[in-house]
Order: C-alpha cells, then sequence, then structure tokens
C-alpha cells in the first residue's frame, strides 16, 4: 500500500486546509489509512507550529461518513453516468436557458488548480460570470479595498513584518484563535523586541485580553475610529509626504471626507464608544511607531462598510508610507488556506482571471489564451445575490464544490428554501450528509479531501505552497480538477482540458498570469511557468510576484509601482458609516458571529476529532451579565436568538468581555450537528455595495429564555438523534459520538429513550425520582455500548468521568460507567487542546505552592506549550485561583 | 477492698465488656465471669461461616482462658447461673452462691423453636452455637436432605452452608419474600435467584404445620398439604432474649430486661448488655449494639461519661459470592426518596434512601463496599447536600472530599 511505503521515506510535506496562515505540515501515514502530523519546521509560514486544530489533522482523516462513490437521485452510480448527467444537465439548461442560467458555487477549500479548471469552464466555456465562491462571505471586501487602493488585489507585505514590526494593530480579529500561530508569532515578537500589540474589537477576546491597549468598538464604527487617525496623522504631521507626493493620489479628499467622519476626538469617541483616553493612546501609538502592521480580518471584512473599513486602514498607511517595508503595511489576514489561490485564479464573479476583470481587452486577451468559443463579458452574482437569483428561478443548475451554504450563508433559511427550487443541483463533496447535501442534491460527486489531494494553495503572504496527498484516493473519490474536465470534456471542451495531472493546469495557470503581463498586473507566475513535474512536486513555498525573469517577492510597493495606469495609489473616500440594519424595540441587540478555538466552519472535518470537540461541545451565545440579567439568563441557561430570519437555541455563556447590548454566537454549528445550533439563518447578511460581502457581525437581535426541565448526555459507538422536540448538539468522543441534550418533562420520559438507543443490550441504571435523575450504561454481550444521563437542567450532568469510561474501558463496573465524578473525571473540560489538558489538572497544578505563572503551568504539564492558544485562558485561571481567599 | 462485679454470661457483649472493662479500669473490680457454654466466649457470628467452611474454628475464637486470668477475670465455664437474690446480693450458679457488689446480666437470647406437633423429634435443631455445627456436619451422607425454617438472615446462612457441605436443603419462608425486614421486593428476589443459584431451593409462603418422622424427624408437612422431606431440620425463626433469670428476681422486664441509657436495670446495682436487653422499647438481635453497649457500661464502670443513644444496625449477608448489606429504613414504602443502581450483568442493586437531605437507608447487594461508609452517613445524619448526585458511586477521595462526608465526631 502506497502508505505504508511512503511512512518508510519520511514524511510528506503538505500544508494544513484550515485558516489563511497556509502552516506547512510535515504528515506521516501510518499505513493502515491514519496519519500523523506534525509542523514543518522548514516551511516559513509557521517553522514548525501547529495550532491545536492541525495538530489534530491526523484525527479528522477516517472514511467515517465520507463520500466514496457518485449518486445520482439518491442512488449510487457509476462516474459515467454522474458526468454525463452533470454534462447533459448543465449544458442543456445554458442552451435552453442562456449560460447566466447556470452557475457554480466554489470555496476556499479548493486548490488552485481545482479552481482554476472550474473557472475556465464557465468563464470561457460555457460563458456565464455565475461562479462565486465561499470566499465572498470572507474576504471579498478586502479584495475591493485592495483593488480600489493599490489597483490591484495585492497583500503588500508578509509575515517577517509581523516579527518586524514595533505596533501591531489587530482589527477585527481573534487570531489568537483564528490564526493561533501568526498570533504566536506577533507574542513572540513581543517578547523579544517589546512590541505592542493593539486588539480593536466589539467584543473583549482572546486576542483582546492578551492586548496592551484593548478598545472596544462598537459594532461598525472602524471606519469611524480610522479616519479620526487620518485626521490625527495629518494634525500631528506624520504624513510621509514625500511617499504621498510620488506614489499617491487622493489624500486631500481623504482628509476632507475623514474630517467629516471624525470632526474631532469627541464625535469618534461619541460614535465608536470608546473613551477619549484609549483612542488617544491608539493615535499616539500610531503616530510613533514607524513600524505598524494593521492586520485585519472578518471583523472587517464581514460588514456591510467591510470595503470602506478597509479603505480607512490603508490610508493611515499610505498617508504614513509605511507599506511594503519591514515591518510596516497593512495586513489582511485571510481566512481559508486557499481563498488568496480562489482569488489568483479568478474565481470571483466579479473577476475574470489571473487578477484581470471584464475590461474588454482583459477578456480579449483571455479568450486569446484560452481559445475560448464563449466568453463570459460582464460580471456575474455575487454570493448573496447568486442565491436570490436561484430564489427567484433566474438560475436553474448549480455545482457547488467543497462548501456547505446550507449553514454558511447569511440568511441561510432562504438559502435552503432556494436549494429546493433548482432543476440541477450538483455537489462535489467529501462527506456523505451535510446541511447543503440534505437540500436534495441531484448529482453528488466524491471528491478528495485533505490527505488525498494534490496541487497548490495561496497563504494570506502570497506563498503558494504545495498541498500533497499522503493518503490514497478512497473508494471511487476523485480530484476536483479531474471531475470539471470529466464534465467539460462531456460537454465538447475535450482540447481545452486536456489535463492529466496538477501539474499542467498549474503551469497553464501560471502562464496565464504571465500571458501579455510585462508588469502590468500584480500576479505574476512567469518563474514557474515552466516548472516540469519534478520541479511542481518539489516546489518549495514561494511568495509572488515572481517574474520570468524575476526573482520570488517579499514585499511591494515600498517604492510604489502600484498597479494602476499611473502607477499611483488611490485614497479612499469611505462613505460615512451608518448601519445597515437598526436597533428595535424588537430587535434590541447586536448578533456578532465568529470562530471558536478548536473548530473549522462547519464543522465536517474538525468535527472528526474528539480533542477539538470537547473544548467547546454545544452551541453556544456569549452574553454580557448586564444583558443576561435583563433577559433573565444565567450561565448555562438556554436562550433562544430571534432575528427577522430566523432563530436558534443556544446555551448561555456569561462573558464579561462581551459588550454590553451585543451577543456572540460562533458559526460552526448546523442541522448536521445540532438541533438549533445553526446561526446563518440568523444573519440578515446586508451585503457591501463595492463587495458584494455580508454583514455576519451585526444583525439586530433579541434574546429570551428558553427553559428546559432537563439536561443530559448520551454517548453511543454511533450517532444518534434524540427526538423531535429535544435541544441537542452532537461532538466526537473518544470512542465514539456524545449528544449533549436539554429536553422537558420528567427524566422519566428521558429513560424512555433508552430501549431505542441501544437496543437488544442489558442496561445498568440508576434512577433517583426525586431528584429526577436518570442515567444508564448499556452493554451488549458483556461490551460496554454506551450511556445515557439526564438530570435536572440545575444539576446537569457532567460528562467529562463518563467520556473517559467511555473511550477506556470495554467491560467498565457499572459504578465506574454511571458516575459522574469517578475515573478521568479529575480532568474536567478540556482547557489545552494539544496535550489534552483539563481545567482540574491545572488547577491541581497550581494550588498550593505549585505553578504561578503559564510557563510554570506548561513546564508542568505541557499545557499551552504547543499552539499557544489556550494561555490567555491559562491566564485566567491563573488568576482566578492565585486570587486570596477572602 | 475492691467491688465484687459478677457478670452473668459470656458471649460476645459480655466479652467486650470485659474487653473494655480492662481498658478503662484494670483491677478496679474483682470480677467473676459466669458462662453456661463450655467454652470461652467465641464469634457466634462466624458460626455460619464455619459451617460452610469458610473460616475455621480458629478464626471463631476470641480469648482464651488465660486472658481472662491475666486479665484478672475469674472465668467459669459450663456454669450456668439460676437465680438472683438482690437483697442478699448472690447469684446462685449450681451449688455455690457468688457474692456481688456489682451485677451484669449478658444472657444473650435463645433460638425460638416452632412449637407444632412433632417439634420435639431428634434432628430438629436451632443454629446458635458450636453444637449446632458439629449436628449438622453429622447429617452429611450422600442423599442427605435438610430443611431450613426461616427467610432471615441467619436461615439463608444456615441454608447456604448446608448447601456447600453437600446436603439438598431446602429454605421454608413463611412470608412472601426473604428478609423482609432487610431487603425489598428487588433485593429479596435477587438473594433469591442468588441462593437457588446455590443449590439452595427456597419455598416461600411455607407455613409449617407439623413435623412428621417416626423416631426421628423425616419431613415437614406445611398447611398446604405439601410434604417437604428431610434429614434435619435447622429451625431458625429468631431468637427470644433470656430474660428468666432477671424476671424471677424481680427487675422489670419487658420484651427483654430494661436498662436505661447507662445499661442499668430497674435495680442500681444490676445492668444489662446484649441481646437480653430491651432499650427504649427496642431489642436488638444482633451483635453489633451489644458491642455498643458493651462500650458505654464499661465507661460507666469506669466513671467516664457514658450515654447509649441506641443503634442504627446494619446487616451484612454472609454468604460467598452474594455480598449483602442493609441498614436503615429500606423498605419499598420507607419514608424518603429511594436512589437505585441496577445491573442485571453483575447482579448488583444498591438503594440508599434519602429523607429530608440526610441518608437514612442503604441496601446494597452484589457490591458493598461503601457499607460502613453509608451506615456511618446514617449514624451521624449529616446533610448529604449537593453530594446527593455522587452518594451512589462511593466515598471521594479525601482531597475532593466534601463536608458532608466527615465522620461525626
Amino acid at each position: 500500500m502506497d502508505g505504508a511505503t511512503s511512512s518508510l521515506d519520511g514524511p510528506i510535506r503538505t500544508t494544513c486546509p484550515y485558516c489563511g496562515v497556509g502552516c506547512g505540515v510535515l504528515a506521516r501515514p501510518d499505513g493502515v489509512g491514519g496519519v500523523s502530523v506534525a509542523g514543518d519546521p522548514d516551511h516559513p509560514a509557521n517553522r514548525g507550529r501547529l495550532c491545536s486544530k492541525g495538530a489534530a489533522l491526523g484525527e479528522t482523516v477516517s472514511l467515517e461518513g465520507r463520500l466514496l462513490h457518485p449518486m445520482v437521485g439518491g442512488v449510487r452510480t457509476s462516474w459515467d453516468v454522474a458526468l454525463d448527467a452533470v454534462a447533459d444537465g448543465f449544458g442543456r439548461i445554458a442552451a435552453e436557458s442562456g449560460p447566466d442560467a447556470v452557475a457554480f458555487y466554489l470555496s476556499g477549500q479548493l486548490l488552485t488548480e481545482d479552481y482554476y479548471v472550474a473557472n475556465k469552464l464557465m468563464k470561457g466555456f460555457i460563458g456565464s460570470a455565475h461562479v462565486d465562491t465561499n470566499s465572498r462571505l470572507c474576504m471579498s471586501s478586502s479584495v475591493a479595498g485592495h483593488k480600489r487602493a493599490f489597483g490591484s488585489d495585492t497583500v503588500p507585505g508578509c509575515y517577517e513584518d509581523l516579527d518586524a514590526a514595533d505596533l501591531l494593530v489587530l482589527v477585527g480579529s481573534n487570531a489568537a484563535w483564528c490564526h493561533p500561530v501568526l498570533y504566536r508569532r506577533m507574542l513572540d515578537n513581543r517578547a523579544a523586541r517589546g512590541a505592542r500589540i493593539v486588539v480593536i474589537d466589539p467584543r473583549r477576546t482572546t486576542t483582546g485580553e492578551e492586548a496592551d491597549l484593548f478598545l472596544p468598538i462598537a459594532p461598525g464604527t472602524d471606519t469611524v475610529l480610522f479616519a479620526g487617525l487620518l485626521v490625527d496623522l495629518v494634525e500631528a504631521g506624520t504624513v510621509d509626504e514625500a511617499y504621498v507626493a510620488a506614489h499617491t493620489a487622493g489624500l486631500a479628499d481623504a482628509v476632507a471626507q475623514a474630517r467629516r467622519i471624525a470632526p474631532s476626538l469627541h464625535a469618534v469617541c461619541r460614535q465608536t464608544g470608546l473613551s477619549p483616553a484609549d483612542v488617544t493612546a491608539f493615535y499616539e501609538l500610531f503616530r510613533t511607531h514607524d513600524r505598524t502592521v494593521t492586520c485585519y480580518s472578518q471583523g472587517v471584512n464581514q460588514s456591510a462598510q467591510g470595503t470602506d473599513k478597509v479603505g480607512a486602514i490603508v490610508n493611515c498607511h499610505l498617508a504614513t508610507g509605511r507599506i511594503g517595508r519591514a515591518g510596516a503595511g497593512p495586513f489582511s489576514l485571510t481566512g481559508q488556506p486557499n481563498a488568496m489561490g480562489g482569488r489568483e485564479v479568478g474565481g470571483l464573479a466579479n473577476m475574470l482571471a489571473a487578477h484581470m476583470g471584464f475590461a474588454p481587452p482583459e477578456v480579449d486577451r483571455v479568450r486569446r489564451f484560452w481559445s475560448a468559443p464563449r466568453m463570459a463579458e460582464a460580471e456575474g452574482l455575487k454570493a448573496v445575490a447568486l442565491f436570490e437569483a436561484i430564489e427567484a428561478g433566474r438560475i436553474k443548475a448549480l455545482w457547488i464544490m467543497a462548501t456547505n451554504p446550507a449553514v454558511s450563508l447569511p440568511g441561510a433559511g432562504r438559502a435552503r428554501e432556494a436549494l429546493a427550487k433548482l432543476d440541477l443541483l450538483v455537489v462535489s463533496e467529501n462527506v456523505a450528509s451535510n446541511d447543503t447535501v440534505a437540500r436534495g442534491a441531484h448529482v453528488l460527486l466524491p471528491a478528495a479531501a485533505w490527505g488525498e489531494k494534490d496541487g497548490t494553495v495561496t497563504n494570506s503572504e502570497r506563498r503558494i505552497s504545495r498541498q500533497r496527498a499522503v493518503l490514497p484516493l478512497p473508494g471511487e473519490v476523485k480530484p476536483d480538477w479531474w471531475i470539471v474536465s470529466e464534465v467539460a470534456r462531456r460537454m465538447g471542451f475535450a482540447d481545452a482540458f486536456p489535463y492529466r495531472g496538477a501539474a499542467e493546469i498549474f503551469r497553464e495557470h501560471a502562464r496565464l498570469t504571465a500571458f501579455e503581463n510585462d508588469g502590468s498586473r500584480d500576479l505574476d507566475l512567469g518563474g514557474l511557468a515552466s516548472l516540469d513535474g519534478a520541479g511542481y512536486d518539489d516546489l518549495a513555498p514561494v511568495q509572488w510576484p515572481f517574474p520570468a525573469d524575476g526573482a520570488p517577492t517579499a514585499r511591494l510597493f515600498a517604492d510604489g509601482g502600484f498597479f494602476a495606469p499611473d502607477a499611483r495609489a488611490r485614497f479612499a473616500t469611505p462613505a460615512e458609516p451608518g448601519p445597515a440594519a437598526v436597533l428595535s424595540e424588537a430587535y434590541p441587540l447586536w448578533l456578532n458571529t465568529g470562530r471558536v478555538r478548536d473548530q473549522w466552519h462547519t464543522m465536517t472535518r474538525t468535527g472528526r476529532s474528539a480533542r477539538l470537540g470537547s473544548h467547546r461541545p454545544v452551541p453556544f451565545v456569549e452574553i454580557h451579565p448586564a444583558d443576561a440579567a435583563r433577559f433573565g439568563l444565567a450561565a448555562g441557561d438556554l436562550a433562544r436568538v430571534s432575528t427577522s430570519t430566523g432563530q436558534g437555541i443556544f446555551e448561555v455563556e456569561i462573558a464579561e468581555g462581551q459588550r454590553p447590548g451585543s451577543v456572540f454566537v460562533p458559526i460552526h454549528w448546523s442541522d448536521a450537528n445540532s438541533s438549533h445550533g445553526a446561526v446563518g439563518p440568523l444573519v440578515q447578511g446586508v451585503v457591501d455595495p463595492h463587495s458584494g460581502q455580508p454583514e455576519m457581525k451585526a444583525t439586530p437581535a433579541t434574546l429570551s429564555p428558553e427553559p428546559m426541565a432537563l439536561r443530559g448526555f448520551a454517548l453511543t459507538r454511533h450517532e444518534i438523534a434524540p427526538p423531535a422536540g429535544t435541544w441537542w448538539a452532537r461532538a466526537r468522543v473518544e470512542g465514539g459520538s456524545g449528544t449533549l441534550f436539554a429536553a422537558g418533562g420528567r427524566a422519566a420520559g428521558v429513560m424512555d429513550w433508552a430501549p431505542a438507543l441501544f437496543p437488544g443490550c442489558e442496561v445498568a441504571e440508576y434512577v433517583d425520582v426525586a431528584a429526577d435523575a436518570y442515567r444508564c450504561a448499556a452493554f451488549r454481550d458483556g461490551v460496554f455500548e454506551g450511556a445515557l444521563f439526564v438530570g435536572p437542567a440545575a444539576a446537569r450532568p457532567r460528562w467529562e468521568a463518563a467520556k473517559a469510561v467511555f473511550a477506556g474501558a470495554t467491560a467498565p463496573e457499572s459504578r465506574a460507567a454511571l458516575g459522574e465524578t469517578t475515573g478521568g473525571a479529575a480532568a474536567g473540560p478540556l482547557v489545552c487542546s494539544c496535550f489534552g489538558v483539563g481545567l482540574e489538572t491545572i488547577r491541581a497544578a497550581i494550588a498550593p505552592g505549585g505553578a504561578t505563572s503559564p510557563e510554570a503551568i506548561g513546564a508542568a504539564l505541557r499545557a499551552g506549550t504547543n499552539c499557544g492558544s489556550c494561555v490567555p485562558e491559562l491566564r485566567r485561571i491563573l488568576a482566578r485561583e492565585l486570587q486570596p481567599v477572602g | 477492698m475492691r467491688e465484687r462485679l459478677v457478670v452473668v454470661g459470656n458471649g460476645m457483649a459480655s466479652l467486650r465488656f470485659l474487653e473494655r472493662l480492662a481498658q478503662h479500669a484494670p483491677g478496679a473490680f474483682d470480677v467473676t465471669v459466669v458462662g453456661a457454654e463450655p467454652s470461652p466466649a467465641y464469634n457466634r457470628v462466624l458460626l455460619s461461616s464455619l459451617l460452610a467452611g469458610d473460616m475455621d474454628e480458629a478464626a471463631c475464637r476470641f480469648r482464651d482462658a488465660g486472658w481472662y486470668a491475666t486479665s484478672g477475670y475469674h472465668l467459669l465455664t459450663g456454669r450456668r447461673a439460676t437465680a438472683i437474690d438482690r437483697t442478699a446480693r448472690l447469684v446462685t450458679v449450681g451449688a455455690d452462691a457468688i457474692p456481688y457488689d456489682r451485677l451484669v446480666l449478658a444472657t444473650g437470647s435463645s433460638p425460638i423453636m416452632l412449637s407444632k406437633p412433632g417439634s420435639d423429634l431428634p434432628g430438629i435443631i436451632a443454629f446458635r452455637d458450636l453444637s449446632h455445627i458439629d449436628a449438622m456436619r453429622a447429617a452429611v451422607r450422600p442423599g442427605a436432605r435438610a430443611v431450613v425454617i426461616g427467610g432471615g438472615l441467619l436461615g439463608l446462612e444456615a441454608a447456604y452452608g448446608l448447601a456447600r457441605i453437600g446436603i439438598a436443603t431446602t429454605l421454608l419462608h413463611v412470608m412472601d419474600r426473604l428478609m423482609e425486614r432487610q431487603l425489598d421486593g428487588r433485593a429479596a428476589r435477587l438473594v433469591r435467584a442468588a441462593m437457588e443459584r446455590r443449590g439452595v431451593d427456597v419455598v416461600l409462603q411455607a407455613d409449617t404445620a407439623a413435623f412428621e418422622g417416626s423416631g426421628r424427624v423425616e419431613g415437614v408437612r406445611l398447611s398446604d398439604g405439601r410434604l417437604i422431606p428431610a434429614d434435619l431440620v435447622v429451625v431458625a425463626i429468631g431468637v427470644r432474649p433470656l430474660v428468666d433469670l432477671g424476671r424471677e428476681a424481680g427487675l422489670a422486664v419487658g420484651r427483654g430486661i430494661q436498662v436505661d441509657d447507662r445499661m442499668t436495670t430497674s435495680d442500681p446495682a444490676i445492668s444489662a448488655v446484649g441481646e437480653c436487653v430491651e432499650h427504649r422499647g427496642v431489642v436488638y438481635g444482633l451483635v453489633e449494639p451489644g458491642y455498643d453497649q458493651a462500650d458505654v457500661l464499661a465507661r460507666a464502670f469506669a466513671s467516664l461519661p457514658a450515654t447509649y443513644h441506641g443503634s442504627v444496625i446494619a446487616t451484612s449477608l454472609k454468604v460467598s459470592g452474594l455480598p449483602l448489606f442493609s441498614a436503615g429504613a429500606i423498605a419499598d414504602d420507607a419514608r424518603g426518596d429511594a436512589i437505585l443502581l441496577t445491573d442485571p450483568r453483575t447482579g448488583t442493586y444498591r438503594k440508599l434512601v434519602v429523607d429530608e437531605g440526610r441518608l437514612v437507608g442503604a441496601l446494597l447487594v452484589g457490591d458493598v463496599g461503601e457499607g460502613p461508609w453509608y451506615l456511618d452517613l446514617i449514624r451521624s445524619g449529616a446533610p448529604i447536600g449537593t453530594f446527593r448526585n455522587d452518594l451512589m458511586f462511593g466515598r471521594p477521595a479525601e482531597a475532593a472530599s466534601p463536608e458532608p462526608l466527615k465522620r461525626a465526631a
């Protein structure tokens, strides 16, 4: 078997499939379908580090739940039949209703080669520009902001700037959880060089807790803060006049507009809700630190004014000439592993290909390069509009690849209904079921997953890295580029899609980037256009631009050279920020959304790791104590969160760091792993006028208690779904599946689930009728099959002990299986995912005369010594444990 | 001159009293001990284990004659006290009259025998002392059959012991379930099944009408007409306090010799401990309360603070492979909340009864490790509070021990 021999050859260098940091991974197949992973010490993005998610990659490669065969109409079929169905369907609908009746919805999870082929087929051969992607939900406002300012979608700096900066400003970024490895680089910089860290976020996230200065800004007012900063820089004389004069245009207009938005410190504070002291401190830090990097992420992008926020930030860097220099620049932290690659091939409805748009000369150039018969000549529909067109019946055929829009789109409820209206829904997937597949996909195509795919991805610093296959393709699974090429061939375009491997596609893509470029476009991979097979296989991580006659480029624009006819950058004149939605009596709170530390997107991959599942096993809503009191909610209660578009039920987490008037719900849960945990349907999703990116961070919402008498959990060897009317969420646990639930009525009602959960089992039971508690442990032929615990909500059963028994014992004593505190309970809730260290273990290490610092805890328990993303939590625990007992 | 103390009876309560007295007030009294059995006090509780062969006789012995001598106790064995002259302060032992200043009665109890036709036939015995073990062992031969009457603790142990030594044994119990005072219905069914697995035939609602046989018992006739053949019949339907000596001496006697909280009878010079005693209206047929009483009495004799409040008793069945523990109020209709744990795989059954936030009863079948701890909780009446959810699962580690688990002083 391939894997077995590979393991003898040493680890395979590949790339992590999660966030946009793009960490190098050393993967070593174990020969029996598994993989062990370690950080690649030679990869410049991570230098050997991995975060909790990346470190758990090996736990996510099992074939359980994988889609392994093509399906048409819910029935397994051959590739020939499935591919013909797709080709015929798209061909017929495009012929009957025009090319604009068909669309692709792609994903930042696709490799560049996959993306390239899909984009080429739709925009050059079917003739529609309706190719959009989940990257629209992620960083399209950065794209629009970059293009408006630089004339190109260019990230000017590189990761080394994070090591070299003296001031790091994080705007709308919980990097500690979402880009942990970069965040560690920033902390290392602070430790080694004394860099200061400023965090600007409505929510005091883990990142905010670690900041030297934290600005709890009102949602949607970043533009005000940065307009005020521009005014401050101008008034303080911090503007780099020479740079501005030589390489930019429009500063005067920008400053005039900034003065309108932020006429005074008072005006800034009034709009942002920040204190004058904090704003002044931030402006002073920015003024006095030449080496400043401003990192921004979803808090900036996922906004109805995202493009203007990017503009307001970039303005301050252009005005000070702090761009493209070591330790200085604006820096978009990309959310997905290959959002950048998708942007490069043009996998967005408002881009054509290779960073070219729809200007007639560009369309013509690409037409000639592709020898394309039917070029799309105008922008297509962006994600939200695309789903509206489906809803309206204008788009009749959709091919979704590698994404789960039924969960992730704003107004996901409507998107789900829209999908059901399609004449043809094709889904290329790894998993046999998710919320999107469940909408009634007509054709399901089994696509390769991480570990099987072979191609390239580009990370947030424009660095192209190889993702290499570590495992054989299982079942009848195929790479996405193969699937799309086969469909293209069957549609009559065999000559244009002759690819036999990813290398051929990459070379063609590289040639297109260099085609008639001559320095006019930022994206130039000419230096890679002639890679042979071996060169592609061995390609080391490399940053573009890399023109044929040049070298890879770490930074751009220090000396101007913007991609505009006059080579000048353009200052933005952002619109006055006004809320896209307004709070009302019915919806008095802002609903914010985002990620948690140990999960990725809709959990179809990270959800397979028991370790990752134990950090936050249920969907929750973070609420400030004052709001909790106002709505009659306490920690651990269930709360219904309602917006004008949907509602969900979440467990209440009281968070001092939450901004009063604003609540936070994570994005990871869906109908596939919870009863009421999907937040997508709640998000209104007003789009940014420039980028089309929907607002995900500020939807008017309200809260109400959702009292449920009982709480409990089931541990089962296979996934189960509790009866209707139950609130539940499912998490992978060691040895099987864990389902945490809430239910009404009395425990005796839940007791009746046992026979259905554990058919044919002998059941050991614990019953306390008066306390409304019931627990059972099921055994089949003496082997432990699972457990069901339920109790009153106020005294809900804890599951750590039962989980430990479930993971380890095949025939435990009934008291061990049914106890709440025996066995592994001592470890408590998981804090450090990397080393599996629980709260109680840490408390024990602190108490009396023990550890007094995160470093000491690390030395004793290893907690926090790998990805470091739990270090802030360790600090909190230390503070709590060490405070004098009063 | 030292006061003369006479102890009548040399059973387990008597010995415990003597031991504690030697500890608290060594040499303070001139002590004479009068025992009716031929040997000094032995561990009667282990008789069934001795029968079953789980223990040998040596394990049942406590103190030899030498210990009594060393302690300054004058021990008379095989001698029965027959009368007390309270005025003259004399105890009649056979032909002797032993003078006392203070007298302790520890006369124990005697097994209740059924008075039914044929009950005087040879082969019908009780299960009370070493002589009965000898009789049972003598009955072992191929095809031997025994009947045990009484489905209480002692009857079960006797039946188990007989089956164990190879006698086909039938257990007759007049009630509809075994050990009805210590078990609830569910536990009783488990115990019955366990007994049957050990080769004991159990007949419930078996009302003995007569013993049949010519010259020796041959069977037990039930009131429904059934005849259960038997070469040996062991009657284990309970014990009766031995109070004749006290009653005839004019002491206040109810079901037992009545004592106050310092174990003093209606005569200030006479105390009583053990199974012959009635304290606050309660007669205990078990050794542990006797020990508690003996401890109190020894302290009283040593002029130490001494008050007996009564005992919460626990029952343990000594049938190997069937651990059973019962304490406090565990009946199906007991007041309070029942918390249950069952495991059909292992035959484990546990019931804890909690009333007003305190543990009041514990019944353990199959897994009795925490029995003494539950008994402590029942005795101390310590509030269990939020520990209720963990109570079933055993004593927590010391570090994690919440307040309610500390033993009452």
